[in-house]
């Protein structure tokens, strides 16, 4: 049973949620409250909010491809970390398989960068 | 009663409830927040079972991609951030397949060891997990691939019309 070895890893979760319960509630007792709008603005990396349309707007499509790129690449670095970890257990089968994997992975890059899909604009 | 045991037990409450206030909140941002609290415990169910690499997975995969995909699938289609007054659809054909779901799995569950103690595996690290994936289960694995390119593609074709 490894569950010791985590034990530092939870204790250090319970000091982060003691530390953001403290700030929280410490804030709400020392902290004085004056009403400023532009406190209950939203953030957004300091830069003035961009008024929205009446009824909210939709975000452009351009964001569901970014985190598509995302998930596909995040899924093929997952399975980097233990093909790197066992890699000179598996020789080099292990090495042409993840080349084969990762050049199939490359293909849909390629077409993404070709279709402009990389592009903003 | 052991410790893993009380922990088990409480990540599956947590799981649950947070499970149920997905479906329940007429919000769609925070039916995905709660989505965050529901496979976060289940990650920590992993953990629990010495599920490392997996447990890891499920927190970069499922938390950190598969919510983000969801969260802004909300924003694309559904202009409004706030309560959506029109999922009104009666849920108890949602909660009798559900429950019955859950119900059937437990009891194979349950019959399948009845009382026998079944010892924990061998942890699931990475070098474990990494010497059967890539030497028992290659064929998957490259298929695997395929579904990203297949993925990546349809991603495209959906959002960029031809120009």
């Amino acid at each position: 049973m490894s569950l010791a070895l985590w034990v530092p890893i939870v204790g250090l979760f319970t000091l982060a949620l003691l530390f953001a319960l403290f700030s929280v509630t410490a804030a709400r007792f020392t902290g004085p409250h004056r009403y400023n709008r532009a406190k209950l603005d939203a953030y957004e990396c300091g830069i003035e909010p961009t008024p929205q349309p009446i009824g909210g707007g939709r975000f452009p499509v351009k964001f569901y491809l970014t985190a598509m790129l995302f998930i596909v690449f995040d899924i093929e670095i997952i399975f980097l970390y233990p093909w790197a970890v066992s890699f000179n257990a598996l020789g080099l089968f292990g090495f042409v398989e993840m080349l084969l994997f990762i050049g199939t992975v490359f293909v849909a890059y390629a077409y993404v960068w070709r279709r402009g899909g990389l592009d903003w604009d | 009663m052991t410790s893993a045991d009380i922990l088990l037990l409480a990540l599956g409450a947590v799981a649950i409830g947070a499970a149920f206030r997905v479906v329940r909140t007429s919000h769609l941002v925070r039916a995905g927040l709660w989505l965050v609290v529901t496979l976060g415990a289940v990650a920590g169910v992993y953990l629990v079972l010495a599920a490392e690499l997996v447990a890891w997975v499920q927190v970069l995969l499922y938390v950190g991609a598969v919510v983000v995909l969801l969260l802004f699938a909300v924003m694309l289609t559904r202009a409004p951030i706030g309560a959506s007054a029109d999922l009104d659809r009666p849920g108890w054909a949602g909660a009798l397949v559900g429950g019955g779901a859950a119900l059937g799995l437990g009891a194979l569950f349950v019959d399948g060891y009845r009382w026998q103690k079944v010892g924990l595996p061998a942890p699931g690290t990475a070098e474990a997990l990494g010497a059967q994936l890539f030497q028992h289960w290659v064929l998957p694995f490259e298929v695997l691939s395929v579904l990203l390119l297949a993925a990546l593609v349809g991603a495209i074709v959906v959002s960029r019309p031809e120009t």
